[in-house]
């Protein structure tokens, strides 16, 4: 932040600055597109990440004209049930934060609890200091964030992790940018009891689940991306899979759609050996209503590893 | 008598600011970064005692300047402070840049002992006024 505003010049008053001129050139555009692009749905995160982008572009404009911007804070909590694009998103922010100039290398460490909490007294605050030391200039995702704070060990090391990280989030705010994320409930519980990280984080993202169109959608691009495609009857039983599979337990929204897509190619390459035939092109990339259909989802079970006994 | 080891010993000593851009450019380069210390000053003293590990993943100046910050909180004062630079490719595999960041702030400086031996022939040692002081109550 500061490294920026001594490379920008100071403006006269009366200049203008075009802030959509600003835009275009810090190559926000195509993050921002390929963001539409390549992800589904998350409209209410979209529409945040471009809030935050239009209020460092401001805040870059008032330093332009000599006017004391200080730093905002940008650390971040993202909640959401599993498999909705967190991480993903994470991984974006880093990248407009750096387009923006707001990190200075735009890398994304991510950790979990054991990444920052030691085993033993003493342990913890060097392993945790490591972390914070690697991510600087970047932004550090602490997946699963509640794991840190144990209320019910009070020996739990965990605190003191807490307490260096709350440290530096305060004291190097222009060398790092810290993002939270863990599901809904759990967070607001760990928020409760640790109100320094409340005031800490500025920007709460709630991450929406996806709707059943878009599941599709998401099943869609991922097929592609592995260069297959769903015959007629397969997209069809793969809508009606989004359907019942949407109402059973353990269900992770895009991460439960890859896995059943993984399935459904496990069961495509199984056909495709045991018919004993030679294979065109075009067996090699389409799957089959048949794969689909096999899923224990249809028969009331649930589709996945390992098999839930009812 | 200042200390003049390693590079920019001649300059004023290096802001912060200085040192990180010094950093910056090492970690560029793919050089782990190391903080050493001593209170020794001799020349021949090569091996400093190391804080912490060298540096090797840290991607940003703010890291090690945050490390720095830690060892003068403990250092500083009674201490040399140093910054090097290893650069671990094959036939480079030493130091690339190494430069003192703190230093007491009073440096006694050096004594020039001249021994005779055989005859007129002169052996010549370098000692350090501060080191005559035991370790850790040198400045």
């Amino acid at each position: 932040m500061n490294a920026l505003i001594d490379d920008v010049k100071t403006a006269d008053a009366t200049e203008a600055v075009d802030l959509a001129a600003e835009f275009n050139n810090s190559g926000l555009v195509e993050v921002f597109d390929e963001l539409d692009r390549d992800l589904i749905g998350l409209a209410p995160v979209k529409k945040r990440l471009r809030e935050i982008a239009a209020l460092l572009l401001v805040d870059r404009a008032r330093a332009r004209f000599g006017l004391n911007a200080v730093s905002p804070t940008l650390h971040m909590s993202f909640t959401g049930n599993p498999g909705t694009g967190k991480t993903t998103v994470a991984l974006r922010m880093a990248e407009i934060l750096h387009r923006l100039g707001y990190v200075r290398k735009g890398h994304l460490v991510t950790v979990t609890r054991d990444d920052l909490v030691g085993q033993y007294i003493g342990h913890t605050a060097p392993k945790t200091k490591e972390i914070l030391k690697r991510a600087m200039g970047g932004v550090l995702f602490i997946d699963e964030a509640y794991y840190l704070y144990r209320p019910e060990n009070e020996r739990d090391y965990g605190q003191e992790a807490i307490e260096i990280l709350l440290q530096v989030m305060e004291n190097q705010r222009d060398d790092l940018v810290v993002i939270l994320a863990g599901y809904a409930d759990r967070m607001e519980r760990f928020f409760m009891a640790n109100p320094g990280f409340r005031s800490r984080v500025a920007h709460h993202i709630d991450f929406p689940d996806y709707s059943q169109g878009e599941l599709f959608e998401i099943g869609g691009r991922i097929l592609a991306g592995m260069n297959y495609k769903l015959s007629a009857e397969a997209g069809e039983a793969f809508t009606r899979y989004i359907e019942l599979r949407i109402l059973q337990p353990h269900f992770a929204n895009g991460r439960s759609v890859r896995n059943a897509l993984d399935r459904a190619r496990l069961r495509q390459a199984n056909r495709l050996f045991a018919a004993g035939k030679p294979v065109t092109a075009e067996d090699l990339v389409t799957i089959l209503a048949e794969d689909i259909l096999v899923s224990r989802v249809f028969s009331g079970g649930i589709d996945s590893y390992p098999p839930i006994r009812s | 008598m200042r200390l003049t080891q390693g590079a920019f010993s001649f300059l004023p000593d290096l802001t912060d600011a200085q040192i990180a851009k010094q950093v910056q450019y090492c970690i560029d380069k793919g050089w782990a970064v190391n903080i050493e210390f001593t209170d020794d000053p001799h020349p021949r003293n090569t091996y400093w005692e190391m804080w912490g590990m060298p540096m090797f993943d840290v991607k940003d100046a703010a890291g090690i300047v945050f490390e720095l910050n830690e060892c003068r909180k403990a250092h500083a004062g009674h201490n040399y402070i140093r910054v090097s630079a290893f650069d671990s490719t094959h036939t480079w595999e030493s130091l690339r840049l190494s430069f003192i960041t703190d230093r007491p702030a009073d440096e006694p400086g050096f004594a020039l002992e001249r021994q005779e031996v055989d005859g007129r022939a002169i052996r010549y040692t370098t000692r350090s006024y501060a080191a005559q002081r035991p370790e850790g109550t040198r400045y």
